[in-house]
């Protein structure tokens, strides 16, 4: 199982080449004429030589070490791995699309305006929001345009609020959000239903607060039932309610962040909306507002001119013309090409299929909870949305094995396991979120996997905290990396 | 009901696992949303279309756009035309990497881990810089960590940007420093470079950076030598970004004494896609290795002493340590980051230098040409890379819309981003332009006005 494998830097020859270019076919200049010699570099650009087919089997290994959506089940909680439809990859690269340059005039790249202007009204519809930014290039880039706008809204009313409240379940990317727009986190507890507790976030909200920060349903994937009075009681105090995204997929078609009082929501449109994750990016966290809020989304904004006077042409162009933007928070447009597969997954699913993905979420989630409560302990027992939060305490207790070592253990059954130790709130957690494209039978591989592996915790349990046995690599040892950093190669001495 | 064919349950097998939970409706699932936030009736969305109406669809928008495989690009300015070998393109197709999330579990994502580790290295080697990150959004957002990050370390409100930095870089950075209420000064440019001596007029001990491009944005290459020394003697750090594909050639940053380098590397391997998804590389010295934003990939051993990859110094992170991270990014670019290690992988060493070489050239030969017609001039003089303002005898504008009636999309205007340059056109040329291509451009400007 244990296979070695070389790095770039260990493999080719001198001489060796893996793509060819044109001669040039300019008369040539002197370089030192161009190129003044303080300006040049002084060594040799020290790269790996290798020839295109042994770059092509290196990464075809390194795929091979590799897991994705595609080699099995991913119920990673709140990452929302769901299937990638392929038609989505086909037409996102087509060359009038990926072959546009951002600083070309609008006439030129009406089809990509109209795109955005048409994913943008479908996207305004789902989240019952006015106008949508895609200008953040993930959630937590969402997140911070988000507050920035908040803040600046404030400001503009002469109020410099700057505190920030944000449930002791949100995700890691809201607080460090939050000190990253120069607030202070005001971190709000949950109750014993797992939900934001109301009498400590009365206590906490004042004239300082700026807003509240929200995932509904939350981390546990539990839905905020007082989520309108949790609405009543931050706007009350004149704070404004933004909503985290990440767990839209529960809830299309049931309910809307602008119908529950958010003023503000990005959206992970490489969870809810199918885009692929690219194993840590490009993602795309396009932020939402209210109608007060408009004009201080980051500019330009995408508009649309029904009937142009030369030809009655409809029309789509590129408005900097906003009051009180916050500005800029990309080079350009924000990534397009999640754009435009998400308009093609909105074309696809329409109002119904949509949904029915969150109906089959759901049941999907609630399906695969009620067969491992039977041997995990479910902390908050009661209807969940489209994820789940089991706790590994039990086993832990009783023959040491922790919920790192049921995740190992997983990979072993060839899953990738759910998120661990997340949300903080639940001891030894595992976070899963099976997503609505699992088959029932996928579901239940995956509980038999669990079963079996909490009754090897009770027989056999080195066998369990010493997962995986037939990974490429054995239990890789993080502390010692992060100890003794090495994050660079150089050769071995 | 229509076909939803990623949806794998069907309705029989629904009712049956909502059987074996004792629930007859799936609405049962969903008795917790209150009814007065509910949403009423059908959302108000296109109707669904089958996979041959999406593909025809999304293919008569596509070709409503003018794209750069039919037009004669010299537009640049911060996304460039450069040469995509097809081996890039096959790897990112592997579905195990872009259908995978952030390699939180090691044991199953040596391979991104790995080329992670190999991309930082590239990186490294490009730079001369020690540690570099797994990517930023951008190269506007690299440039905004990279300041706040300065700030972070020195413990120091200001920051100073050259005004011959991108303007969106700079804008964005503007946004970044709004929000904390940190200080952002410009020091003016001088004949088209940065201005030395606006520099020491600014540079305090409040000063956590100098931020500097080069080749600049009006593709100048600039000269800094004793800037780092003169801001180090401050106490200030000095952040460069550069073009990745100029290194071959032109001074590696670590060398003129640059503290953290960032850039955008979309030129390295990923297609321009309208802008995004972009790469932002981040690259620093070691002593930031701590304070640094973003995933870093790391070496480390297995319990049989195996190699294998982990992400590492992870207590700089936002999952680890929420509000007091170093940053909060969590999703990065890390496809793009794939994309340019693929291509440094394929293009090598002499590759490299080729592209910079064939860079140089052309642009070179572009500029004689059309500096040489009646009416046209440098803005500027100086040393050029693959970009350079040229002042036209009438607004760019208009001669771009000429231009583009031939086939070719023209330089960018930039009296829009300067307004003290009037009639001036950003022009662009890559190793994709060849000789005859420049030719026609040349032909259609004369005499134009």
């Amino acid at each position: 199982m244990r296979k070695k494998k070389n790095l770039l830097f260990e493999m080719g020859r001198s001489g060796r080449r893996g793509s060819s270019l044109p001669s040039c076919d300019v008369p040539e200049k002197p370089v030192e004429e161009l190129l003044p010699a303080e300006m040049r570099r002084r060594e040799p650009l020290d790269l790996p030589e290798l020839s295109e087919g042994e770059v092509m089997r290196h990464y075809t290994e390194l795929s091979n070490r590799n897991f994705g959506v595609d080699s099995g089940f991913y119920p990673l909680g709140s990452c929302t791995m769901k299937y990638n439809p392929k038609i989505n990859e086909e037409v996102a690269s087509l060359p009038g699309f990926a072959f546009l340059h951002p600083l070309q005039e609008d006439d030129t790249v009406q089809g990509a305006l109209k795109l955005l202007y048409l994913v943008e009204q479908e996207l305004k519809e789902v989240t019952g929001m006015e106008r949508i930014s895609f200008q953040p290039a993930a959630g937590a880039h969402g997140e911070l345009t988000g507050l920035m706008i908040m803040l600046a809204y404030h400001r503009s009313r002469g109020e410099n609020r700057r505190k920030v409240l944000v449930p002791d379940s949100a995700h890691g990317t809201n607080p460090a959000t939050i000190t990253m727009a120069g607030c202070e986190a005001v971190e709000i507890p949950s109750d014993g239903r797992g939900l934001v507790d109301l009498e400590t976030l009365k206590k906490n909200v004042d004239e300082d607060t700026a807003g509240l920060m929200l995932t509904n349903p939350n981390t546990l994937g539990l839905f905020e039932e007082d989520i309108d009075e949790i609405a009543r009681v931050v706007h009350d105090a004149g704070g404004l309610l933004y909503y985290d995204g990440a767990n839209l997929n529960a809830i299309m078609g049931y309910v809307r962040p602008g119908d529950m009082g958010f003023d503000v929501v990005h959206l992970n449109l490489h969870k809810t909306f199918s885009t692929p994750h690219g194993a840590g990016g490009p993602g795309s966290g396009s932020v939402g507002v209210k109608k007060e809020l408009v004009p201080y989304l980051p500019y330009p904004l995408v508009e649309k001119v029904e009937k142009e006077e030369k030809n009655g042409k409809e029309k789509y162009y590129w408005n900097y013309d906003l009051s009180h933007s916050i500005g800029k928070i990309h080079s350009f447009h924000g990534n397009f090409a999640v754009a435009v597969k998400t308009y093609a997954y909105l074309r696809t699913m329409g109002a119904e299929g949509l949904k029915q993905v969150s109906r089959d979420a759901v049941l999907n989630a609630n399906y695969l909870m009620n067969r491992l409560k039977k041997s995990y302990y479910l902390k908050y027992d009661r209807t969940c949305k489209h994820e789940f939060v089991i706790s590994v305490r039990n086993l832990k207790k009783s023959y040491g094995v922790a919920a790192a070592d049921v995740a190992k253990s997983l990979l072993d059954y060839g899953f990738h396991p759910p998120t661990v130790y997340f949300p903080i709130i639940v001891e030894e957690s595992l976070m899963v979120e099976p997503t609505e494209t699992e088959s029932r039978e996928a579901l239940d591989r995956f509980a038999d996997a669990m079963e079996q592996i909490a009754r090897q915790a009770e027989k056999d349990p080195e066998r369990v905290k010493s997962a995986p046995h037939t990974t490429v690599v054995g239990r890789l040892d993080e502390l010692t990396a992060a100890r003794h950093p090495r994050v660079c190669w150089s050769p071995e001495e | 009901m229509s076909v939803f064919h990623y949806l794998p349950l069907t309705e029989r097998e629904r009712e049956e696992m909502l059987r074996d939970m004792g629930l007859v409706s799936v609405e049962e699932l969903f008795t917790d949303i209150p009814e007065q936030v509910r949403f009423a009736g059908e959302m108000n969305l296109f109707p669904p279309l089958s996979e041959a109406e999406v593909e025809k669809h999304l293919g008569y928008l596509a070709a409503q756009n003018y794209n750069l495989k039919d037009y004669i690009c010299f537009l640049g300015g911060g996304i460039y035309d450069h040469f995509l070998p097809a081996v890039v393109q096959h790897v990112l197709g592997r579905s195990e990497f872009y259908t995978a999330y952030t390699p939180y579990q090691a044991e199953i994502s040596q391979g991104v881990l790995q080329a992670i580790f190999e991309y930082q290295t590239l990186i490294c080697r490009l730079t001369g810089m020690e540690i570099a990150n797994a990517s930023m959004y951008d190269g506007a957002t690299a440039v905004a960590e990279a300041a706040v990050m300065s700030c972070g370390t020195t413990r120091r409100g200001k920051v100073l940007v050259s005004r011959s930095v991108h303007p969106s870089y700079r804008r964005v950075l503007q946004t970044y420093f709004e929000a904390r209420d940190l200080v952002l000064e410009e020091v003016p440019m001088q004949e088209g470079s940065l201005d030395r001596e606006g520099v020491e007029a600014r540079v305090d001990d409040d000063t956590a950076a100098l931020v500097v491009q080069n080749p600049n944005f009006l593709g100048m290459l600039e000269n800094y030598e004793g800037l780092a020394e003169l801001l180090h003697g401050k106490g200030a750090k000095l952040v460069a970004a550069v073009d990745p594909l100029s290194l071959p050639m032109v001074k590696a940053p670590a060398d003129y004494g640059a503290d953290i380098v960032v850039g955008e590397g979309q030129s390295l391997g990923n297609p321009p896609s309208y802008g995004g998804p972009l790469l932002g590389f981040y690259a620093a010295r070691q002593e930031f290795a701590r304070r640094m934003p973003g995933r870093i990939s790391g070496q480390t051993v297995d319990g049989e002493g195996n190699r294998g990859f982990v992400l590492t110094l992870q207590t700089r992170e936002q999952h680890i340590r929420r509000e007091r991270a170093t940053s909060n990014i969590c999703s990065n670019q890390a496809l793009n980051a794939l994309a340019a290690a693929v291509y440094l992988a394929a293009v090598g060493p002499r590759g490299m230098e080729e592209v910079a070489s064939l860079c140089l050239q052309k642009a070179a030969y572009a500029r004689e040409k059309i500096t040489s017609l009646p009416g046209y001039r440098l803005a500027f003089e100086g040393h050029y890379f693959k970009e350079f303002p040229v002042v036209l005898p009438g607004p760019p504008g208009e001669l771009n819309r000429r231009l583009l009636e031939e086939g070719i999309i023209g330089g960018l205007d930039l009296s829009e981003y300067y307004p003290e340059l009037e009639n001036t056109a950003l022009v662009c040329v890559t190793e994709m332009r060849t000789r005859e291509e420049i030719d026609k451009l040349v032909s259609r400007m004369e005499g134009w006005k």
